[in-house]
């Protein structure tokens, strides 16, 4: 016994695949404990118990019908980012720009508005709206893709830049356009006629943005699962070589699959000028580019399911802001909160597709086995 | 030609004032980057290195009252700040080297996390300290933090350029240019440098991959943090107030590439970028003021086409790390 090995305590090692109940179990799991923690946080900060904190938080979004549709709208926009991001994913091509992409749809929607109001009739204006806005986006998506197929220019950071690029581009005109001189916003556009706002259906004013996202996650689910170009992302995503091997030009697939992330961007961007701001600064899209990331990552590059997890972000995010506001806290608890509950889903990742073993207890299993 | 001079030295050491974070967290940002982790938490790590270090000089400052020491003024805030960007880069750390999970995903989470506690202590402070403007304003902590050698306002051009900043500007440049040594110099360096290239190779050569991710993203957010703090304590004279900050820890990550992973160059180019952040300011008024947000734009677009060129010559040694992003398994080759 003398040349006895120290072996490590706990051996980690890669899972076969789980059913799919113990995997949303874990997840599961992982939301409850990061409640848990969440709710100690707020009573060490708040001293209320913590069911009035979780009544709170679903009153504040869900509390009155102007913060159910609220919550709605908000869940729409920041699913139709997810959702934009989504193919890019699959394709692992990690584009963090959904934000520039977003805002340039908000520049180009904004931009119609401004610039051809009295010139064409509204439908006609709200089709330009939509062909700028999804024209804008696609074009930023497009260029660091064209990078990356070209010369394998690293996304992540390139499509970061470009980010703070659409930033101050929306902050020279905003400027350019601001309303009135020197009062550094643009202010609600075109307040007295309306033109270029989205029509209201079923007099509800959010209504038309969560039916058109929720037609497009139908749209997407299809087209990454069902359709050809679907199948190219998933070849290309998971081995490039492979994609080589079978004739797919990759390049081609990241160009074009890029146009259509973007896209989708800009047709966030056109929701948010066109359906509910009407207006347009450089903070509007609200860090919803990279929220959405962490959206489309939870749940797995699965457009279906990033409708449960865009809502639980949003849900958490309007209810500690009324935590907040009850409680005279800084709105940043929020982002605490959000931050708390996102670790804990990353992190039980791993619980899903590693176990971890004792290695003692192997080794006397081992023994009892002979 | 002598009014370009002034211009040149009245732009300098404000530049020199901006790039100073910028620098600290590249620097922290390349170490990190080196060992195959990218870490896009570094925005929310420095929030967290600035409030960590208001927190510190906050409650120094009310306990000592008139009679504060210069050791304690600066140790403790610095203490603080190093402690609280040290647990943010363990977090890190544990969620992408030990629990595996994905960089991009994590960095966001953490960024997202980092501003949000900036913002919410800084304005719990706000409210403790019940002042009626929304800032924190340490004067007396910031007066050891920015004491220079020379006064700004001396007529000496050399000292002007050189001998007007706190120490943490020199602290900066000293810790860029260690880290850089550490890097292409020493053994370590090599090691980390092989764990961020190639960690399969690492690991085979007997390098324990998990603990020099572990230790180089820990003292690289630390770094990070420091540029915080130095932004809080010297560069705005001591005052805190909401999103002071700004997207100044993007613009850190764009450095990194920017200098192709060299810390030693960054001590240049952090005075360049500074220098292009504030340059806005010098445009002759009349001007536009639309233009000025467009001026703003060019850190980033530098940043771009340094990106393109570096990638178009596809040299091996201006490449990012060849595993950045990539979570290390050892049973998965």
């Amino acid at each position: 016994m003398s040349e006895k090995k120290r072996e490590p305590l706990l051996h980690v090692s890669k899972r076969a695949s789980l059913p799919w109940y113990a995997v949303w179990g874990i997840r599961l799991a992982a939301v409850a404990l990061a409640l848990v923690l969440c709710a100690i946080v707020s009573i060490l900060v708040t001293g209320e118990n913590p069911l009035q904190i979780f009544s709170t938080i679903i009153s504040g979004a869900f509390g009155t019908s102007r913060k159910v549709w609220m919550t709605l709208q908000n869940t729409a926009i920041l699913l139709c980012i997810s959702l934009a991001v989504t193919p890019a994913f699959r394709m692992r091509f990690w584009n963090v720009g959904g934000e520039g992409q977003a805002l340039m749809g908000c520049l180009a929607s904004a931009a119609c508005m401004i610039l051809l109001r009295g010139t064409m009739p509204n439908w006609l204006l709200i089709a330009c709206m939509l062909l700028a806005s999804l024209l804008a986006g696609g074009i930023w998506g497009a260029i660091p893709a064209f990078f990356k197929a070209k010369w394998n220019t690293n996304e992540t950071l390139f499509t970061l830049m470009m980010n703070y690029i659409a930033t101050q581009l929306v902050a020279y005109f905003v400027i350019l356009w601001e309303v009135p001189k020197g009062a550094g916003k643009i202010g609600i556009i075109n307040q007295q006629t309306e033109i270029g706002w989205l029509p209201v259906v079923g007099g509800q004013k959010y209504m038309l943005n969560v039916i058109i996202v929720s037609v497009l996650v139908l749209l997407m689910f299809f087209y990454l699962n069902y359709s050809k170009h679907g199948f190219e992302i998933s070849v290309v995503g998971e081995s490039e070589r492979t994609a080589h091997y079978v004739g797919i030009k990759v390049d081609r697939v990241i160009i074009r699959t890029m146009i259509l992330s973007g896209a989708v961007c800009g047709l966030a961007g056109f929701l948010l000028v066109g359906g509910t701001e009407h207006t347009m600064t450089t903070t509007i899209v609200a860090g919803r580019g990279f929220t959405a990331v962490m959206v489309s990552w939870l749940a797995k590059f699965n457009p279906i399911w990033m409708i449960v997890t865009s809502m639980l972000l949003v849900v958490l995010e309007r209810g500690a802001g009324q935590i907040a506001t009850n409680f005279g806290l800084s709105s940043s608890f929020a982002d605490i909160l959000t931050g708390i509950i996102l670790f804990f889903i990353i992190g039980s990742e791993f619980f899903i597709f590693y176990k971890i073993s004792f290695h003692h207890s192997d080794a006397k299993e081992a023994i009892a086995r002979g | 030609m002598d009014n370009f001079l002034s211009f040149l030295i009245s732009l300098f050491p404000r530049a020199v004032m901006q790039g100073t974070p910028l620098l600290l967290g590249s620097t922290g940002e390349t170490l990190t980057e080196k060992s195959g982790n990218l870490n896009l938490g570094i925005p929310g790590i420095m929030y967290v290195g600035a409030i960590s270090g208001v927190i510190g000089a906050f409650f120094y400052e009310q306990s000592a009252g008139a009679n504060m020491n210069a050791f304690l003024a600066i140790g403790i805030p610095l203490c603080c700040s190093l402690l609280g960007s040290f647990l943010m880069g363990l977090l890190y750390c544990f969620l992408t080297v030990t629990l595996r999970a994905n960089q991009n995903v994590a960095g966001l989470a953490l960024t997202t996390f980092g501003v949000g506690i900036g913002n919410f202590f800084g304005g719990s402070l706000i409210k403790l300290s019940g002042s009626a403007v929304p800032a924190i304003v340490l004067s007396g902590t910031s007066s050891y933090f920015s004491a220079s050698i020379v006064d700004s306002s001396t007529g000496n051009w050399f000292a002007k350029l050189f001998l007007t900043y706190g120490f943490l500007a020199y602290a900066a440049v000293i810790i860029a240019l260690v880290a850089s040594y550490v890097l292409g110099h020493t053994r370590t360096g090599l090691h980390l440098r092989a764990v961020g290239e190639s960690p399969t190779t690492a690991d085979a050569a007997g390098i324990s991959v998990g603990r020099y991710k572990y230790v180089a993203t820990c003292i690289g957010s630390m770094i990070a943090g420091l540029g915080g703090l130095y932004y809080i304590m010297d560069y705005t004279k001591g005052i805190w107030a909401s999103d002071a900050f700004g997207d100044r820890g993007w613009l850190a990550i764009a450095l990194v590439i920017f200098t192709i992973w060299r810390p030693n160059v960054g001590v240049g180019a952090s005075i360049l970028f500074g220098g292009l952040y504030i340059l806005h300011m010098y445009i002759p008024s009349g001007m536009n003021l639309a233009v000025k947000e467009l001026y703003k734009m060019l850190p980033y677009v530098v940043t771009i086409i340094v990106l393109i060129i570096t990638s178009m010559r596809n040299k091996r040694e201006n490449q990012p790390p060849q595993s950045l992003g990539l979570p290390y398994f050892r049973e998965e080759r």
